[in-house]
């Protein structure tokens, strides 16, 4: 049963990491189910159980934390960092920027401050949470 | 005072896989291998470096119960234990084509950041490492 639990936890952690690594690509469910090795329809529910919140919830956030980062570090245009991580549309990304920051993609990039520590760690500290 | 770190600790679930992955694949060697019969001590240092030696730790008893090194090995597999090494490197970009024809599994490709060209990369049992090449 335990062994079962910690292969089962590999296995999403490594569907985790391809989100962390690919998030500009489009990544669905079955795409995200084959990298775990399991069945699509135990892939949502099992993830969710091991990190608390879905797939698509986790790469929202990482989609957002990495435009978060790229409006800090860099001035490349907001409709290029949209797309640059993986956003299909500037009305989507504003949109879903703002549901989970609270603030526009141009009022955060005038408010924030880089963050010089390494990336691993901004990666997974700076994901908006809640 | 302390004048420096000489030992780091990391969880890992298997002592003899992680010797084949951190000595095989990473290229680190074996500094201390002893079986002390209460537990196996078995250390690993980059090579000509003896003076910092990562412990690869097996969380069991007795020093700790099995259901919470049960737990230990749930929180190692969800990549949740802070099991985490930074390494530094002449050559990211090389050590990573290096690494990957050996079958490593990287979460993250090189790439260019204000302190150096790093990346990142999980051990077999879900801890955390990553090599910079310094600006």
């Amino acid at each position: 049963m335990s062994r079962a639990a910690e292969d089962t936890n590999r296995r999403m952690l490594r569907a985790r990491d391809a989100m962390d690594r690919a998030y500009a690509q489009p990544l669905d469910v079955p795409a995200l189910a084959r990298i775990a090795h399991v069945s699509q329809a135990h892939f949502t529910r099992t993830f969710r159980a091991t990190f608390g919140e879905t797939p698509h919830r986790y790469l929202q956030r990482r989609r957002v934390e990495r435009a978060m980062f790229l409006l800090r570090e860099t001035d490349r245009a907001v409709t290029d960092i949209c797309f640059a991580v993986g956003f299909g549309s500037p009305g989507t990304f504003s949109r879903t920027f703002r549901d989970i920051v609270g603030r526009s993609p141009r009022t955060y990039r005038r408010e924030a401050t880089p963050a010089n520590v390494p990336t691993c760690f901004t990666m997974a500290w700076m994901r908006p949470a809640g | 005072m302390f004048n420096a770190i000489t030992h780091s600790q990391i969880y890992v679930l298997d002592q003899d896989e992680a010797l084949d992955f951190y000595v095989g694949k990473l290229g680190l060697e074996v500094n201390a291998d002893v079986d002390l019969g209460f537990m196996r001590w078995l250390t690993v240092n980059v090579p000509g470096h003896p003076d910092r030696q990562i412990l690869l730790e097996k969380p069991g008893p007795p020093a700790l119960s099995e259901e919470t090194a049960q737990q230990v090995r749930e929180l190692v597999t969800k990549g949740a234990t802070g099991g985490s090494l930074i390494f530094s490197t002449d050559d990211c970009r090389k050590t990573y084509e290096t690494l990957l024809g050996r079958g490593v599994e990287f979460t993250e490709e090189p790439t260019e950041r204000p302190y150096g060209i790093d990346c990142g990369l999980r051990d077999p049992f879900g801890n955390n490492i990553r090599f910079t090449q310094p600006v």
